[in-house]
């Protein structure tokens, strides 16, 4: 059995494992379950204290406050955010594409286009940027919240949003600090196709985030 | 004593190679050596929270006393079932989890050893950092349980709550990483033919136990932030006076994680057991794949039943019947394996050892505090039992009678395998029986003054209705473990010395970890064995008898053998103590924080970037 591994990763000896994948594989699905269970938890958390915040300002709804007649618009910026969310789905393509590049590395690039697509730097800054950027505009968004008048005290809605967006907004943190690790062992001693393993974990991880995301976007943004 | 003392030579206490010495000890990543600092720090813990233990009896053995103080009293029930639960069970398990599930599978190491040493260094850090407080009366006071908005800030003004919050964040830091480890280490390094459905009992409680970690805890993490913001940042999650939250969010999010705990707590006892009674009955245990099944089952009704601890809070119906009817059926699981024991003793050649003697109370004594669990699955006979003192012998009785029978049963029947010399089992015979005593003697008649509607956590109580004597049987009982823990801990330091020597396999047991020396050399296997059955030594096949003929012999060190031994390290040490600061920042300075995030990212990077082991040649 052990003859069949594809060893990927930076050891040059072999290890036996009884799947004959690296553990670190079989770890990082662990940590993907059991990071299900930590979102769920706050997702589930988000939902059931939708709709109980006494005052204002509200995600979906406009809501004036009794006491100064202030009028407090809906919160939500969904075009703004869709767009966030499109780049941060964008991301998880370039990550596709780094991880082939890092894949393929010994292959030979004959056109203009293989070599693009075969420049791992490439992707892997792309999906960085791209990271970066959707944390820009989280960043952009809490300001304008608390701006508005919506802080994590302010109410339940607060309390929730934040708390939950902030969790997800702190996983794309490490995810990017992640990629820039790997381009910095990219620029170091750059990567191959040896190394598959270490972009190949990332990239689930990545891909995980992206998924919760897409979740969030769903039952906080678009559902009504 | 009914041992066969193989002659071989000793080996000496210490492990092979250049590993003495303190510094060897805080860099080791030796998953034995390991669960060898994992034994020692539980038991310091474990002597520590008797002692809590003992000065709340102290207190409660007679009406109106004031020995400590009311405050000081909420502290010690606290720290009690904090220490108990996350200081000293999970991490007795995590004894064996670390000394055992490699051997029994047949591998040379957990998959991460350097992220073992983290999670033992998280766990010692983290444990101090929860206990020291008792010192300077500022020990965590709101329950084990830490029931909202009793936690919020303004009902709790001062740091105790916060050491408790931040605590068990800590250690449950510790435990996922174990979890993960663990986990991965069952499923990828099983050795050649070491299938699912031959793995030792151990094993599968062990990896069963772990998907319970990696799935419940993350619940608990969520739960513990939202009471760190409510405390820190001033936000509504649990705190009722604003803005319209509910406080029972949080007991809902507590026993999700808090229920399947529980099992995490006594599943890898039984598996201890499910261990030991083959061994001294001679007989490979009743039902192997039932008792898979029943394991499994357990874990997964084990998700559905968390709001049985809720039925006083009023959810309706509805809500109890379902409670309440998923409750009562994880007793048949549970049910199956009691009988599955008592079936592999049945018409075996049992012999008496210490370690026998705790198993076999394990199944007695986890029966009672079992059937006391079905009588207050049922929402009305519930209400009569919940917060009194019938529910504390209810749990005592799992978790004591339960849990830590089925370690000591464990720590008798491995400590050959984990030092090379056999415990005394006359003194260990005296330490059974005190102990025995003690725990039905303290525990059993608090089903009484329960039922008497004696609550718990109360401070004290007034003479005259109808507790005193049980409550004098119970203080009575409890000075009793005290003699009995110096039983035990007299036999263990002089058994190290002077026990008779133990040879690979002192009780004649079956499965791989007895195939190799006692103490194991550090790469456990010469030869990584090939497996065609449950019981290589029992009924294995002649591939099985050659490699336990390699692996019994063999006493070269690593490098003669070609073996590559992953290198020690000081940085999960050091990975660990920022995390510790970081976290203690909140309570102390914010400029901990900065310090503690630097020194545990630049010990991560200077961990993940330098290599696991020397290159092989």
């Amino acid at each position: 059995m052990s003859a069949t591994v594809v060893h990927t990763s930076a050891p040059a000896h072999h290890h036996y494992t009884t799947l004959g994948l690296d553990s670190r594989k079989v770890a990082i699905w662990a940590f993907i379950g059991s990071e299900c269970m930590l979102f769920v938890s706050l997702i589930s958390t988000y939902l059931i204290y939708k709709g109980r915040s006494v005052i204002g300002p509200l995600p979906h709804e406009a809501w004036t406050d009794p006491t100064t007649g202030q009028v407090f618009k809906p919160i939500l910026n969904i075009p703004v955010t869709s767009a966030s969310t499109f780049v941060l789905l964008m991301s998880s393509l370039f990550m596709v594409l780094a991880l082939a590049a890092v894949q393929n590395k010994e292959l030979p690039k004959r056109t203009r286009g293989e070599r693009i697509l075969g420049n791992s730097k490439l992707w892997l800054w792309m999906t960085a940027i791209a990271g970066t950027t959707f944390l820009g505009f989280q960043a952009y968004e809490f300001t304008s919240f608390v701006h508005e008048g919506l802080t994590i005290r302010r109410n339940l809605f607060g309390s929730t949003f934040f708390t939950l967006t902030g969790f997800h907004g702190a996983h794309v943190t490490a995810g990017v600090l992640w990629l820039v690790t790997l381009l910095a062992i990219d620029y170091r001693r750059g990567l191959t196709s040896k190394d598959s393993l270490l972009v190949d974990i990332s990239a689930l991880y990545w891909h995980f985030v992206d998924v919760i995301w897409i979740v969030i976007f769903t039952l906080v943004y678009l559902i009504k | 004593m009914a041992t066969t003392a193989i002659s071989t030579p000793a080996y000496g206490a210490e492990y092979h190679g250049e590993h003495t010495g303190l510094w060897s000890w805080l860099t080791t990543v030796d998953h034995k050596r390991i669960g060898i600092l994992y034994l020692y720090t539980a038991l310091g813990f474990f002597i520590f929270g008797g002692l809590e233990a003992l000065l709340i009896r102290a207190q409660l053995g007679a009406p109106n006393q004031h020995l400590v103080s009311a405050e000081f009293y909420n502290q010690l029930f606290t720290m009690h079932g904090t220490t108990m639960i996350f200081l000293v069970i999970m991490p007795l398990s995590a004894v064996f989890f670390n000394f055992l599930i490699p051997l029994q599978i047949g591998a040379r190491d957990v998959a991460f050893p350097r992220l073992n040493a983290f999670s033992y260094w998280v766990y010692l850090f983290g444990g101090l950092f929860i206990t020291i407080p008792i010192f300077f009366a500022v020990a965590p006071n709101g329950g084990w349980f830490g029931y909202a908005p009793l936690t919020a800030k303004a009902y709790s003004p001062g740091l105790n709550i916060d050491f408790w919050v931040i605590g068990l964040q800590i250690l449950g830091v510790s435990s996922l990483a174990a979890g993960f480890n663990f986990l991965t280490t069952i499923i990828n390094l099983r050795a050649p033919g070491m299938t699912l459905m031959r793995m030792p009992m151990f094993t599968w409680m062990g990896f069963i136990v772990q998907v319970m970690i990696v799935l419940a805890f993350p619940v608990l993490t969520i739960a513990l932030v939202f009471v760190l913001f409510d405390r820190f940042f001033g936000t509504n999650f649990y705190n009722t006076v604003t803005a319209g939250a509910d406080p029972l969010l949080w007991q809902h999010l507590f026993w999700i994680f808090g229920h399947p705990e529980v099992y995490i707590l006594v599943l890898p006892a039984f598996g201890l057991v499910s261990e030991v009674i083959p061994v001294y009955s001679k007989k490979p245990l009743f039902g192997y794949p039932v008792m898979v099944y029943s394991g499994i089952l357990i874990a997964v009704l084990g998700f559905g039943v968390w709001a049985h601890h809720m039925f006083a809070v009023g959810m309706g119906p509805i809500a109890d019947t379902f409670f309440g009817l998923t409750t009562m059926l994880i007793a048949i699981p549970t049910g199956v394996k009691i009988f599955n024991w008592i079936a592999t003793m049945a018409q075996g050649a049992l012999r008496f050892t210490t370690a026998m003697l705790f198993g076999i109370s394990l199944v007695a004594l986890f029966t009672i505090g079992g059937i006391s669990g079905i009588m207050h699955s049922s929402p009305p006979a519930d209400l009569q039992q919940t917060d009194t003192y019938f529910i504390v012998a209810h749990f005592h009785y799992v978790l004591f009678g339960g849990s830590m029978m089925g370690i000591f049963a464990g720590i008798y029947h491995y400590y050959p395998k984990m030092f090379g010399r056999l415990m005394d089992e006359r003194l260990g015979k005296i330490h059974f029986w005190l102990m025995f005593i003690a725990m039905n003697l303290t525990f059993f008649p608090m089903h009484f003054s329960g039922m008497l509607g004696m609550p718990r956590r109360i401070y004290t109580y007034d003479a005259g209705q109808g507790w005193d004597l049980f409550n004098a049987m119970s203080t009575t009982g409890a000075m009793i473990f005290p003699i009995a823990m110096l039983f035990f801990i007299y036999n263990f330091f002089k058994s190290r010395k002077s026990g008779e020597i133990a040879g690979s396999n002192p009780w004649g047991a079956g499965t791989l970890e007895w195939t190799i020396p006692s103490p194991p050399p550090e790469y456990n296997f010469a030869k990584i064995p090939d497996v065609t059955s449950r019981y290589p030594l029992w009924e294995g096949k002649e591939a099985d008898h050659q490699s336990a003929r390699i692996n019994v012999q063999e006493n070269k060190t690593a490098h003669e053998l070609g073996i590559v031994i992953p290198y020690g390290t000081i940085k999960p040490l050091f990975v660990a103590l920022g995390m510790v600061i970081m976290f203690s920042g909140l309570i102390w300075t914010k400029a901990l924080i900065a310090v503690g995030a630097a020194t545990m990212i630049f010990s991560l990077y200077s961990w993940l970037l330098s290599p696991l082991e020397p290159e092989h040649h």
